[in-house]
């Protein structure tokens, strides 16, 4: 799971949650049932986990672009220089 | 949220947490509930009233309780139980409380009920002061709910008096 992925997998959780918490409590209300409530809480919950837990294709359509090895080659790390540790050395008289 | 497992671990705890806040609201919710209860208890017959070898008073009686108890029920209300207690006052104790007879009902299409019946529990004086004593019978209730506090309440009734003599 890719970077956005984690965003979009954390966010869709908490705001399903949420909304299935204000449908389920909303109806058991109406229907004046507390087990009405229960059943479609945790029917939310179920549907949830099967949404945002699993690593789903879509939440990977912003892979991380890492540089070619040729790059690399083209831009070698700059090696610290015989004159620049020279200079470093103190000098002895 | 990097893997399966903080994943499932983050929505296991915001969905109990939910689950907590939804108990909460629903254990306030029964505060719109005004009850309007009402309750009707005739003494029949007094079986028998007779001093024990112990020298305790005892009375049998028949009871004819009827009670109106369905506004008590709410969608929060797992069971109502009720108790029937006959409370005077003697010299020694300013409330004495003898419960007589009790039930638990179990949903609100049993909260609407009469009952023909003598004392379940036994009309005990610890003494011999029943003879011609006023006294109340007081029906007592304890609201079970799903989630939240324990709720109790009562209708006294008042003006009922024993024998002046034992029989």
């Amino acid at each position: 799971m890719d970077w956005q992925g984690q965003k979009l997998a954390e966010q869709l959780m908490q705001i399903m949650l949420l909304s299935f918490a204000v449908i389920a409590f909303a109806s058991g209300y109406i229907m004046a049932s507390f087990q009405m409530m229960i059943l479609i809480y945790a029917a939310g919950v179920v549907l949830t986990t099967l949404l945002t837990v699993p690593n789903w294709p879509f939440f990977n359509r912003h892979p991380l672009t890492w540089l070619d090895p040729s790059e690399v080659e083209k831009h070698p790390k700059p090696q610290p220089s015989a004159n620049v540790t020279q200079k470093k050395k103190p000098v002895k008289k | 949220m990097h893997s399966f497992g903080y994943r499932a671990n983050a929505l296991v705890t915001f969905a109990v947490t939910i689950l907590a806040l939804m108990c909460g609201m629903a254990s306030l919710s029964d505060n719109f509930n005004s009850p309007s209860p009402s309750a009707q208890v005739q003494v029949l017959n007094i079986n028998w009233f007779q001093k024990q070898p112990n020298a305790n008073d005892e009375v049998s009686m028949t009871l004819n309780i009827s009670a109106d108890l369905q506004s008590l029920f709410t969608w929060n209300t797992k069971q109502v139980f009720v108790f029937l207690a006959a409370e005077y006052e003697t010299p020694k104790n300013s409330l004495n409380q003898i419960s007589l007879w009790d039930a638990i009902i179990p949903s609100k299409e049993h909260a609407k009920f009469w009952i023909h019946t003598s004392n379940k529990y036994r009309f005990i004086d610890q003494g011999s002061n029943l003879r011609g004593k006023e006294y109340n019978l007081t029906m007592h209730w304890h609201i079970m709910p799903k989630t939240g506090k324990m709720l109790a309440d009562k209708i006294v009734m008042p003006g009922y008096r024993l024998p002046k003599e034992y029989r």
